[in-house]
C-alpha cells in the first residue's frame, strides 16, 4: 500500500498554560486509504499523548469528530488523508465557538440553543399506546425525513458568517430540527415554536448565504429548511394576526 | 470534593440511560435524576446501531415465535423469564417511540414496517431506514429535553461507585473540563455505559465503547456475568471495522467465498436460497455466531480473498438494484463508497466478521438489579441474560427500552422505599480513595509504558487466544498476557498534567478499565469447557448441558485474576435443543 | 479560561469564497435598490404631466446615466438569476412521495419571467 506523507499543523491551546492558541506541527507516514482522524490518532498514540480532541464511531454519525481542516469545518472522520498529500494542513477547532483545549470546543450555546426550539412531539391530546401508531405515509415521512438526518456536528454553526457575527443567532442545525418536527404528521407545535423560530434571533437572523448547507457532511441542508421556516413563519404570523393561528 | 444530591443516578447517556431518565421523570417528576455521562448525549454509540429493533405487531407473528427465536438463538443461556418479559413489552416499548416521533420505515398503507433479521423465523424488526440506532437515540434525547427534572451532566467521566453499608449510594465523577472531582449522591444508581468491544483491535464499537460501567460495578464487588461471549457480527468493512448491518441481508444481500460461491450452505445453513429472496432463519439469516464461525472455516479452507487487511469475503447487494438500496440501504452505500471505495450497487463489498456486542456484562435479574441493593444496570453494560450465548440481532435495541423502563419503575421503587440515611463518613472516605488514585495516575513520572502500546498488546492477545475459535493454549498464553499487563499498567505515565479536558487520563482511565473486563473474558473463555454460541472451542466442540447449562459469574479480585463461579440459567418453557438453521427446520 | 477567537466585522467575507460571492449577491441589491427609485421617479414623472414626462427621459440619456442603467440591467439579471436559482430550497413540492426536481421548479420561475417580460415589452411597444 502507498503512503501519504501529511504535515499536520494542529493548533494548541491549554489555558492553564497557554495565553494564547499556538500551532504545533507533526509530520505523520500515513496509510494512502486513512482519514485525518487516523492520522490525529497515530499523533496521540505514538507523538504527543497530550492532544486533546473528540472523536468516537469514526463513520461519521456520531458528529463528535467536527473540527476545521485547513479553514473548512468537517469530520475529521470523513476528511481522506489524500485530499491532502504532500501539503501542510491546518487543524484547527470549529470556528464560532470558544476553545476549551486543543480542537475541543465549548458547545453549551448550541445545546441550549437546542432545547430553546422545543424539538420534541407536541401535541394536544395523546393516542394510548394501545391503539397503536399514529399512521404515517412515506410520503409523509418523507416531507421531513432529511431534517431528521443532522448529527449535531456543529460544522454547520462554524461555516455560518451570521453566527460567527451575531452569537445570539439560534442557528441552522436547531432551527431546522424544529422545522423537522413541524413538518411531521404527528406533530402539532408549530404554533408553540413560532414563538422562538419567529424572534430576530431566530431564523430572520439567517441571510441564507448556504454556506451552512454546503459544509454539512450529511447532506441536511439546513439552509432549505431555513427558508421554508421563512415562508411559514410569515404565514404563522399573518394567521396569528387574524386569530386561526392554531393553539 | 463537592458533592451533588440527587435521588436517582443514570450513568451513561444513550439510549438505555435516556430511556430509564425519561420513565422516572414522566411518572414521577418529583424525584430528581442525575443524567451523567462522559459524552454528549447523541455521542452515545446507539447512534451507530443501523438494522432496527424486534417487537411483534404483525399479525402473522406471536410473542412465543419472538421467545422461542431468542432462546434457541441464544443457545439456551439465556433466562426465559427474563427473555418472556421482554417479548412481552417489546411492541409496547416500540409504539412509546413511535409516539415520541421516532421516524420509523412505514408500509403504504401508513402501519410500520418490518424488516427480515437472522435467527428470526418471522420478520418482526421495526426499522428507520439503515439508521435505526441514530434515530432512537436522537428521538430519545431530544423528548428527554422536555424534562425539567432530567438535570444532565454533560462530559462527566465517573471513576468508582459509592458503597455504603452494603448499598451503592451514588458515584464519584470528574468534570472533563475542569478536572474536578463531584462525589453524586443518590439513592439508586443505574449503570447504563454500553460494552467494552474496545478491547478488541477490530470492533465496529467507537472510541467510547470501554465498559466504564460494567468495570465500576464489577470493582465494586458485583459480578460480571458470561464476558466470555463475545459475538463477531459477520459483515463489517476491511481496515475501519465499520458495521454494515445485517439489513443488508435482510434485504437480500447475499455472502459469497473467493469463488464467488454462496458458501454457507455447507455449514448446516443450506439449501441455498433464491438471489434476492432471502427466506427467514436460514442462509444469510441465520444467526451471526454461526455466519462468523463459517467464516472462520473458509478462512482455514484457504476460500477467503486476502487483502492488505487480512482475509475477507463478499457482500453481494449487486443484484438489489440502485433504487432499493438508496431506500432501504443509504447510509450503508455511503459507507461503502467513503471507506471502502466500492459501490455496492456496482461491485461486492470485501468484509470479514468483526466485534460488535458483548452478551456478558453486569449480573443483573429480570428487575434490571444487580446483586448490589441500589445499583441497577441496563443495556449491553447488563446481562440480564436476554441475549444468553448469542444476540439476535435487532434485540438489543429494543432491550434498551424494555429493561430502561424497567429499571426506572424498581428504582423508584427502591428510592420511595429506602431509608436516606447516607454514611457520610464512609463516603468522604472512599471519595478521597478516588482522588488518591486520580492524584497517583497524574502525577507519576518516570514511566516507560505508553497508553497505546500496553492498549495493542491486549487488543492482539485477546483477538489471537479469545476470537472466534479458542483453544485451551491460546486462552491460557492469553491470560498470562492480561496478567502481565496488568501489573505493566502500573509504569504508565501521563504526559498531559492539565486539568482541562486530559484525554491521555481519561485514556488510562479506561484503560485501566479494559484491562480488568478483559480478564474476565478470558478466565471465563478458559473456564468454559464446552461450546455454545458464540464462544467456541476447538478443544470442547460439544455443547455440555450437563456442567455448562450455566451463567459464568466472574468476581473482581484486585490484582489477581478474576474468581470465577457459575449461577443457574433460568430455563421455563423452552428446553436446550438443536439450533436449526437450515431450509427444512421448523 | 476558554478562548474566544477574535472575528473581523469588517474583513470576515474575505476569508472564504463563498462568503464572498454572498456579499458580492447582497451588493447587488444596490442596483435593485436604485432600479426601484429610478422606476419610481419615472412614475412621479408620469403624473406630472407630458413635460415632467419628457424631462426624465431626458435625464436617462446621459452617458453617465446610459452606463448606468446598463450595469444595473445587468445586476438585476444576474440577482433574478441567482435568486430564481434557490427558489426550490424555500418551496420544495412534494407529488406523491418524491419531490420535484429543483431544475423544474426553478425552470418554471424563469420561464414565468422571460413571459412576463415579453408581455411587458409587448405592451410597451418595443416588440
Amino acid at each position: 500500500m502507498n503512503e501519504i506523507k501529511l504535515e499536520l499543523d494542529i493548533l494548541r491551546y491549554d489555558p492553564e498554560k497557554d495565553r494564547e492558541p499556538h500551532f504545533q506541527s507533526y509530520s505523520v507516514a500515513c496509510q494512502e486509504d486513512w482519514m485525518v482522524l487516523d492520522a490525529i490518532n497515530h499523533v496521540k498514540d505514538h507523538v504527543d499523548t497530550t492532544i486533546s480532541y473528540r472523536w468516537s464511531c469514526h463513520m461519521a454519525v456520531c458528529g463528535s469528530c467536527g473540527m476545521m481542516i485547513d479553514g473548512k469545518p468537517k469530520l475529521a472522520c470523513k476528511a481522506p488523508v489524500k485530499d491532502y498529500a504532500n501539503q501542510k494542513v491546518r487543524v484547527e477547532p470549529l470556528a464560532n465557538f470558544p476553545i476549551e483545549r486543543d480542537l475541543v470546543v465549548v458547545q453549551d450555546d448550541f445545546m441550549e440553543k437546542l432545547k430553546r426550539v422545543k424539538p420534541y412531539i407536541i401535541r394536544k391530546e395523546e393516542k394510548p399506546i394501545e391503539e397503536g401508531e399514529y399512521k404515517q405515509t412515506p410520503a409523509e415521512l418523507k416531507k421531513y425525513k432529511q431534517f431528521t438526518l443532522c448529527i449535531n456536528c456543529l460544522c454547520c454553526y462554524a461555516a455560518c458568517p451570521e453566527y460567527a457575527l451575531t452569537p445570539e443567532f439560534i442557528g441552522p442545525a436547531a432551527l431546522a430540527l424544529a422545522h423537522r418536527y413541524n413538518q411531521d404528521s404527528r406533530d402539532q407545535g408549530l404554533a408553540e415554536r413560532h414563538k422562538v423560530i419567529s424572534t430576530p434571533e431566530g431564523v430572520w437572523d439567517c441571510s441564507f448565504t448556504d454556506t451552512c448547507s454546503l459544509a454539512c457532511p450529511k447532506h441536511v441542508d439546513p439552509a432549505s429548511a431555513l427558508q421554508q421556516l421563512k415562508i411559514a413563519t410569515t404565514t404563522q404570523w399573518y394567521k396569528e394576526l387574524i386569530g386561526m393561528g392554531g393553539n | 470534593m463537592e458533592s451533588i444530591k440527587t435521588d436517582i443516578a443514570i450513568v451513561g447517556a444513550g439510549g438505555a440511560g435516556l430511556r430509564t431518565a425519561i420513565a422516572v421523570a414522566e411518572s414521577n417528576p418529583d424525584l430528581k435524576v442525575a443524567l451523567i455521562s462522559k459524552v454528549y448525549p447523541m455521542r452515545s454509540h446507539t447512534c451507530a446501531a443501523e438494522g432496527g429493533a424486534a417487537g411483534v405487531i404483525k399479525p402473522d407473528d406471536s410473542l412465543d415465535l419472538h421467545f422461542n427465536d431468542t432462546v434457541g438463538g441464544g443457545d439456551w443461556l439465556s433466562d426465559q423469564d427474563v427473555v418472556e418479559f421482554f417479548v412481552n413489552e417489546a411492541p409496547k416499548e416500540l409504539l412509546q417511540l413511535e409516539h415520541w416521533g421516532c421516524p420509523w420505515s412505514r408500509e403504504p398503507n401508513g402501519s410500520v414496517a418490518v424488516r427480515p433479521f437472522g435467527g428470526m423465523k418471522i420478520k418482526r424488526t421495526w426499522f428507520a431506514a439503515d439508521k435505526s440506532g441514530f434515530h432512537i437515540l436522537h428521538t430519545l434525547f431530544q423528548t428527554s429535553l422536555q424534562f425539567p427534572t432530567i438535570t444532565r451532566f454533560d462530559e462527566f467521566f465517573s471513576i468508582d461507585l459509592l458503597v455504603t453499608d452494603g448499598r451503592c449510594q451514588g458515584v464519584v465523577a470528574m468534570e472533563m473540563k475542569s478536572g474536578r472531582l463531584f462525589q453524586f449522591q443518590a439513592k439508586a444508581v443505574v449503570l447504563a455505559t454500553g460494552g467494552a468491544g474496545r478491547m478488541f483491535p477490530f470492533s465496529t464499537n467507537g472510541a467510547i465503547k470501554t465498559g466504564d460501567g460494567t468495570a465500576m460495578a464489577y470493582r465494586a464487588g458485583v459480578p460480571a456475568k458470561d464476558m466470555e461471549f463475545v459475538q463477531y457480527h459477520p459483515t463489517g468493512l476491511l481496515s475501519t471495522g465499520i458495521l454494515l448491518t445485517e439489513g443488508c441481508r435482510g434485504e437480500g444481500g447475499v455472502l459469497r467465498n473467493k469463488d464467488g460461491y454462496r458458501y454457507l450452505q455447507d455449514y448446516g445453513m443450506g439449501p441455498e436460497t433464491p438471489l434476492g429472496k432471502p427466506v427467514l432463519k436460514t442462509m444469510e439469516l441465520g444467526p451471526r455466531d454461526r455466519l462468523s464461525q463459517a467464516f472462520w472455516h473458509e478462512m482455514q479452507k484457504g476460500n477467503t480473498i486476502s487483502t492488505q487487511w487480512g482475509d475477507a469475503v463478499y457482500l453481494d447487494m449487486t443484484h438489489l438494484g440502485e433504487k432499493h438500496i438508496n431506500e432501504r440501504l443509504p447510509l450503508v452505500r455511503d459507507l461503502s463508497i467513503t471507506y471502502a471505495g466500492v459501490d455496492p450497487v456496482k461491485e461486492p463489498v470485501p468484509i470479514r466478521p468483526v466485534v460488535h456486542y458483548m452478551m456478558g456484562g453486569i449480573h443483573t435479574n429480570i428487575d434490571a438489579e444487580t446483586p448490589l441493593p441500589g445499583l441497577y444496570a441496563v443495556g449491553e453494560t447488563a446481562c440480564a441474560s436476554l441475549n444468553g450465548a448469542n444476540r439476535l440481532g435487532s434485540n438489543s435495541l429494543t432491550e434498551l427500552l424494555v429493561f430502561g423502563k424497567r429499571a426506572a419503575v424498581n428504582a423508584i421503587e427502591h428510592v420511595r422505599s429506602s431509608d436516606s440515611k447516607l454514611n457520610e463518613t464512609s463516603l468522604k472516605e472512599q471519595a478521597e480513595k478516588v482522588q488518591n488514585k486520580i492524584r497517583d495516575l497524574v502525577s507519576r513520572s518516570g514511566g516507560t509504558e505508553s497508553i497505546a502500546g500496553i492498549r495493542k498488546e491486549m487488543a492482539t492477545s485477546l483477538e489471537s487466544g479469545a476470537g472466534i475459535y479458542r483453544t485451551e493454549e491460546t486462552l491460557q498464553e492469553t491470560c498470562k498476557v492480561l496478567a502481565d499487563l496488568r501489573t505493566r499498567y502500573a509504569g504508565i505515565e501521563l504526559h498531559d498534567k492539565s486539568n482541562v479536558f486530559n484525554t491521555d487520563l481519561f485514556q488510562a482511565l479506561e484503560l485501566g478499565n479494559l484491562l480488568e473486563l478483559a480478564q474476565t473474558v478470558a478466565e471465563g473463555a478458559l473456564a468454559r469447557k464446552e461450546s455454545r454460541g458464540s464462544h467456541q472451542r476447538l478443544d470442547y466442540e460439544a455443547r455440555d448441558d450437563e456442567k455448562f447449562l450455566a451463567h459464568t459469574l466472574a468476581y473482581y479480585q484486585g490484582d489477581d485474576k478474576p474468581r470465577i463461579d457459575y449461577h443457574d440459567v433460568i430455563i421455563t418453557k423452552s428446553k436446550p435443543g438443536v439450533r436449526d438453521y437450515s431450509g427444512g427446520a421448523k | 479560561m476558554a478562548y474566544v477567537r477574535p472575528v473581523s466585522t469588517t474583513t470576515w467575507y474575505l476569508k472564504d469564497r463563498n462568503y464572498f460571492i454572498h456579499m458580492v449577491n447582497e451588493l447587488t441589491s444596490f442596483f435593485v435598490g436604485a432600479f426601484a427609485l429610478i422606476l419610481l421617479w419615472g412614475i412621479g414623472a408620469v403624473a406630472g404631466g407630458p413635460e415632467a414626462y419628457q424631462s426624465f427621459l431626458a435625464s436617462l440619456t446621459g452617458p453617465g446615466m446610459r452606463l448606468f442603467l446598463w450595469v444595473t440591467t445587468i445586476v438585476i439579471f444576474y440577482h433574478a438569476i441567482a435568486w430564481f436559482k434557490v427558489t426550490p430550497k424555500a418551496m420544495p413540492v412534494q407529488k406523491g412521495e418524491e419531490f420535484v426536481p429543483g431544475s423544474l421548479i426553478a425552470g418554471g420561475h424563469y420561464v414565468v419571467w422571460v413571459v412576463l417580460t415579453l408581455i411587458v415589452l409587448f405592451l410597451a411597444g418595443v416588440l
